[in-house]
């Protein structure tokens, strides 16, 4: 495997008079992790929600593993294998966090037109759940309901459904939202190790996490990537430093 | 078992026990009180099944009630006057056979079911409530204007249909064909929750945008959801014409939506039971009440609106301690 996974080209979307996706162009290569930063408003969600399929696009071309994915709709998308997490976490309240996983199993097998044998007792749903979870960092916490995990587990669950979706690639927006600092290094640690099961494109705000794991980075302001490198040339880039990073950087 | 599915086939035991000591006692309209609350039943078990476990508020499905009624009344009056139902493109008969009017009846309710839902589905929130009440509604009228069945006037049967080897005049055996039915009904829709589609379809209610995620189409899980939910109501429908040997637009108004809405709501929404519940404690105002005065529904408007306050579990819930499904 070669060429990109994800190749992002030209990609265009207003919202009336704002354009929140303003002909970008991206890529993401094999077993990399590539960050997308950039401040609030930017077009970060929009940029995922587009390649997800969530939104339409004015103008551009999206193909995932070689292949033209602009006219397949989003959960089209996630079965060929782009496997999402949420910046706020949805995850069906009531059901436990294997139940969440055994879901998104169920979901990336296309087969949920079954109907009278229960689903809960299927092993070809139960145990890549319990795997997934326990990769993920959630093995014991199985028949606890989503809605009464902890924050940071609920964000554990997200890896865990978006890895139980066979992914050939992550979108990861803001995973390490609202983390205290032990929880987002543990995380970022999964993260790092996440990127040989499938390249990661990672949207993220915390800035130690990025240049920790980010193999590239693009910036993206007002809706345009202002620049791509590595965290050592983005780091270094005068005009990302003056429109994001800041002098402090 | 749980101590839900305790709860569930006790209310299932306790109807047939009733109808068991009434049999003993002779007391025969106590029999037609609790078929007619095991119909309402099952047209609530189809309800549930969307509005329970797929969080969508259909108010229309007295269309499918309805629908379900008049296959049954239509068919049974061309029985007895021998004239065909349909000429073109073949010709069809009536029928006065529980076992070909059944599934007629779940036929045209689940081909309306799935009409109604492909448009409804396409809104959400109150404009689905609406939508789905305008279609209701559009029945209604063309059944009031449609002289061929009685109009506005209704349809009356006078002979039951039949059932082979049994007495459907008879009230206890046309009780068991019920309450059989009644009991498939529960039966396939405890499976259809637990199933690999329950799933999806509880998903989509709780996390549609999880459900994409995850490469599930919310669209046709709620149209499959919504077509067997017709179907179930439908045959409820024509059970109901059949006990009453009398079908009317009555049956298609949106009084009647809302009435299995109370039915689920009552009993609790989203419970396996909870119809079955909710029509039975209906029947039981409407009989204990309506003696009283004729506004016995404004106390049963109160009652709902505690149980709504209070008790979102319904009556269901409340047996189960307030507990989870």
């Amino acid at each position: 495997m070669s060429g990109p996974i994800l190749e992002v080209e030209g990609l265009q979307k207003s919202f009336g008079a704002l354009k929140a996706t303003d002909e970008v162009t991206l890529d993401l290569r094999p077993g990399e992790i590539h960050a997308l930063i950039g401040p609030n408003g930017a077009g970060k969600s929009t940029l995922i929600k587009l390649i997800t399929g969530e939104i339409a696009a004015d103008a551009g071309r999206i193909r995932f593993e070689g292949q033209a994915i602009d006219t397949v709709d989003a959960a089209g998308r996630a079965r060929l294998g782009l496997a999402r997490s949420f910046q706020v976490s949805q995850l069906v309240p009531d059901f436990t966090a294997l139940e969440n996983v055994m879901l998104a199993v169920q979901g990336a097998s296309g087969e949920s037109f079954r109907f009278l044998r229960p689903a809960l007792a299927d092993p070809a749903l139960i145990e890549p759940a319990a795997f997934h979870l326990a990769h993920a960092g959630l093995a014991g916490r199985e028949r606890v309901a989503a809605a009464a995990l902890s924050h940071g587990e609920r964000r554990r669950l997200e890896i865990a459904m978006a890895l139980a979706m066979r992914p050939r690639a992550f979108l990861l927006d803001e995973p390490m939202a609202g983390m205290g600092a032990d929880g987002a290094r543990d995380l970022t640690a999964l993260l790092s190790d996440l990127r040989a099961e499938a390249p990661i494109l990672l949207v993220e705000h915390d800035m130690d996490a990025v240049f920790a794991l980010a193999d590239r980075v693009s910036v993206l302001v007002y809706g345009r990537v202002i620049a791509t490198g590595s965290v050592a040339e983005i780091r270094a880039d005068p005009e990302v430093r003056r429109s994001y990073l800041g002098e402090q950087a | 078992m749980s101590r839900a599915a305790i709860i569930d086939a006790g209310l299932f035991a306790t109807l047939i026990a009733v109808v068991l000591v009434a049999q003993a006692a002779g007391e025969p309209f106590v029999i037609t009180l609790a078929t007619k609350a095991a119909i309402f039943a099952l047209a609530g078990v189809g309800l549930n099944l969307v509005l329970g476990y797929g969080g969508l508020v259909s108010f229309g499905h007295a269309a499918f009630f309805g629908i379900g009624g008049y296959v049954a009344g239509i068919l049974a009056s061309h029985a007895m006057s021998g004239q065909p139902v349909a000429t073109f493109p073949f010709t069809m008969q009536g029928s006065n056979e529980m076992l070909a009017i059944w599934p007629m009846a779940m036929l045209l309710a689940g081909l309306a079911a799935l009409a109604i839902g492909a448009l409804s589905l396409r809104t959400s929130g109150v404009y689905f409530i609406m939508v789905t009440l305008a279609f209701a509604q559009m029945l209604y009228y063309f059944a009031i204007s449609w002289p061929a069945y009685g109009g506005e006037d209704g349809l009356s049967f006078y002979v039951r249909n039949t059932f082979p080897g049994l007495n459907t005049f008879d009230p206890i055996q046309f009780f068991a064909i019920v309450a059989v039915l009644l009991g498939l009904g529960l039966l396939l829709s405890a499976l259809i929750v637990r199933s690999r589609f329950g799933l999806a379809l509880r998903a989509a209610r709780a996390a549609p945008g999880r459900a994409v995620a995850v490469g599930i189409r919310p669209f046709g899980i709620r149209l499959t959801a919504f077509v067997i939910s017709g179907m179930i109501t439908g045959l409820a429908g024509a059970l109901y014409a059949d006990l009453n040997r009398f079908v009317s637009p009555t049956m298609l108004s949106w009084h009647m939506s809302g009435e299995i809405m109370v039915f689920v709501i009552l009993g609790g929404i989203g419970r396996l039971a909870g119809p079955l519940a909710g029509a039975g404690a209906y029947i039981l105002l409407e009989h204990l009440l309506g003696g009283v005065s004729e506004y016995w529904q404004a106390l049963l408007g109160l009652l709902l609106l505690v149980i709504v306050l209070f008790a979102p579990g319904g009556i269901v819930g409340m047996l189960n301690g307030g507990r989870g499904r």
